[in-house]
């Protein structure tokens, strides 16, 4: 098990390092931000202080380095911007995105699971047919389209839920959360169900797959056999086997999710990271590109790792090839 | 035999197909007594594990049965439905799959999947229920049980799950264990020691078999009473020894042939020529005269049930006289019990 964990640890830290080098090559070959960021009308003098300051003129291999070694010691520069260290800008927008990202998945998992397991129970009843519909429209509508006919709906016509925005929040261990007041929740509710959306398509429709499999299997039958009632037989039997796609879509998708939640954050004006990206790719504000995107990086392999070991205990057989 | 604990009348187990309803089982009726193993033969799709499902009401749609009863100590149990049948099933009337690989959950402990099946029935605590399912392999000859309660499905070998299947299935000592072709997957050696395992059990504990196989030295070996099933119907049936010393149905005595073990080596195996029919479009009359040297003109009516001494059967118009030779012998081992 230790064992285990190093390698898939050192694993991870490769990843990282070679996104590292993608990302700040990619972010280099977008061109000298000073450009961008300096008045025309400044003279050259001007300039070369400035490209000095950044470092620019120095080779990219040196450049590299330097934002390595600054990174290994907690400082992914400064925001061309906000003027601001951008480890923390980022993470000042983090909660928003999370509790977002968070109360998404939890709609997608609590509604997605049981309605694909009665889909998968029950397959060729009506009820089957109209989730697997639902599901369809759920990963092929447009995000951005849902987004604003919810607004439409139940914040114009209806006005039943505020517009946008994040509303008020209260510090919890040091983040702004808005989850925690009743108020705070109406105005999370839309954008989070506009996000759990495509997720809740996906997650009907592979646990409808697993539960179709699993149900036409011998164990199944087997635990029939025995006098197993159908809630047991689903609970104990079926449910523990369809998890491991279960788990596998929920991580990639958690991280997908918290990392490019952009779309709706920006319908629904939501102060989270997606917004921070795209406003700071708009002003080619490039030390907040480079440190999102290796954050980003970041969150996908921590992401897996935690599901790697997930699938050791939901499958005694994974434990056994990862021990010898 | 009034004393029987399941009996099969005249079953009827159909699907629905687009084609029309395929009867899988076609007037099956046959009974266990208490202690007593019965062997189901026949060839694949002759509606042998259609029969044992259809006893534990596990067919499936499209399948349903049709007609007939399946009378319990009495009870007919084809018309319960939902939990009522639940309760039987496990309880009074257990099954053991053909395949032990697939017939236990991998990702479940033995001992969490054997706790589920005590709990299923009664209300014990945990700890009570453990102690069933350790003692329930403790029967089986299954060494340590203790461990193995705690191992996964994939940790033990092929005769060790089925060991396991058959001590789940005799968790609630149930009155009959159908068991479909529980050692067709096995090797040799542990086949003989399952066989020689129930039938120990079934001497003990006086549970019932009816013991689905294709295998006729299997049946030979083990079961008390044979039915010889044919495209969904008992085309023979009698006491072990009798039917396999001498057959009256021209199909068992085909099979009978085709078996090498009391061939001459070095000599062409006789086998039963053409292959079993499809459901969807059976003969008239008797199914297997297309196939069967006897066939006469008569056989394109249904053939009648001939009784014969002992209690023995046949689906035949020109049944084979019986023969006085002295009984063959399938194989040199027996697991019947001296009685």
């Amino acid at each position: 098990m230790i064992g285990f964990l190093i390698q898939r640890i050192l694993q991870a830290l490769m990843v990282v390092i070679a996104m590292s080098i993608i990302v700040f090559l990619g972010v280099y070959a977008i061109g000298n931000p000073i450009d961008v960021m300096i008045d025309p009308a400044s003279d050259q003098a001007l300039r070369e202080a400035l490209i000095q300051r950044y470092g620019f003129d120095r080779p990219l291999f040196e450049q590299y380095f330097i934002f390595m070694n600054n990174m290994l010691h907690g400082d992914l520069g400064e925001s061309f911007i906000y003027r601001l260290p951008v480890l923390n800008l980022i993470l000042s927008r983090l909660p928003a995105t999370l509790e977002l990202a968070l109360t998404a998945m939890l709609i997608a998992t609590f509604l997605g699971i049981p309605l694909g397991l009665w889909a998968g129970y029950k397959p060729d009843s009506l009820s089957a047919k109209a989730i697997m519909g639902f599901s369809v429209l759920g990963f092929s509508v447009p995000s951005f389209w849902v987004g604003l006919l919810l607004i439409m709906v139940f914040a114009v016509e209806l006005g039943w839920l505020p517009s946008g925005g994040r509303g008020p929040t209260t510090e919890v261990l040091g983040m702004n959360l808005s989850i925690t007041s009743l108020e705070g929740w109406s105005y999370i509710l839309l954008p989070a169900f506009n996000l759990a959306l495509f997720k809740l398509g996906l997650l009907i429709r592979l646990t409808r797959a697993g539960t179709v499999e699993v149900m036409s299997s011998d164990y199944v039958r087997f635990a029939r056999a025995q006098g197993l009632s159908e809630s047991k037989v689903v609970g104990l039997h079926v449910l523990k086997n369809i998890s491991i796609p279960i788990v596998t879509v929920f991580g990639l998708e958690l991280g997908s999710t918290l990392a490019f939640a952009v779309v709706t954050e920006t319908v629904f004006n939501w102060p989270g990271m997606g917004k921070l990206i795209i406003d700071s790719i708009t002003v080619l504000d490039r030390p907040v590109m480079v440190a999102y995107l290796i954050l980003v990086v970041f969150l996908f392999v921590m992401i897996n790792l935690v599901v790697d070991l997930i699938y050791g205990q939901l499958d005694p057989r994974i434990r056994v090839k990862a021990a010898s | 035999m009034s004393d029987a604990v399941l009996r099969v009348n005249n079953l009827q187990t159909q699907f629905q197909t687009r084609a029309g309803a395929l009867k899988a089982v076609d007037g099956v009726s046959f009974e266990v007594g208490r202690g007593r193993i019965l062997g189901l033969v026949g060839e694949s799709g002759s509606g042998k594990s259609v029969t044992g499902y259809s006893i534990l009401g596990l067919i499936e749609p499209p399948g349903k049965i049709a007609g007939g009863e399946v009378l319990l100590n009495g009870k007919d149990i084809t018309r319960l439905r939902g939990d009522a049948m639940r309760q039987v099933r496990g309880a009074q009337i257990a099954m053991v799959f053909q395949d032990p690989m697939m017939t236990l959950n991998p990702v479940l402990k033995i001992g969490t999947q054997m706790i589920a099946a005590v709990r299923a029935h009664d209300r014990v605590s945990r700890k009570a229920a453990r102690a069933r399912a350790r003692d329930a392999l403790a029967k089986v000859g299954i060494p340590s049980p203790d461990e193995r309660l705690e191992a996964y499905p994939h940790q033990l070998s092929g005769g060790m799950r089925q060991r396991v299947a058959i001590a789940i299935a005799l968790l609630h000592n149930p009155a009959v264990i159908i068991a479909d072709e529980p050692t067709t997957a096995l090797d040799v050696s542990i086949q003989g020691q399952i066989l020689a395992e129930v039938r120990r059990l079934a001497d003990e504990t006086g549970t019932a078999f009816v013991w689905v196989t294709h295998d006729l030295a299997v049946v030979s070996s083990l079961a008390d009473d044979i039915c010889v099933m044919y495209a969904g119907r008992v085309v023979e049936s009698g006491p072990a020894d009798d039917v396999i010393a001498s057959p009256r149905h021209p199909y068992t005595a085909g099979l009978l042939a085709s078996v090498p073990a009391e061939h001459e080596p070095g000599t062409k195996l006789p086998q039963v020529p053409g292959s079993t029919p499809s459901l969807a479009n059976l003969p008239q009359g008797c199914a297997f005269a297309p196939r069967c040297a006897k066939a006469g003109p008569a056989c394109t009516t249904t053939p009648p049930v001939q009784h014969f001494e002992d209690g023995r059967t046949a689906l035949c118009h020109y049944p084979i006289e019986p023969v006085s030779c002295q009984p063959l012998s399938l194989t040199s081992t027996t697991y019947r019990s001296a009685s």
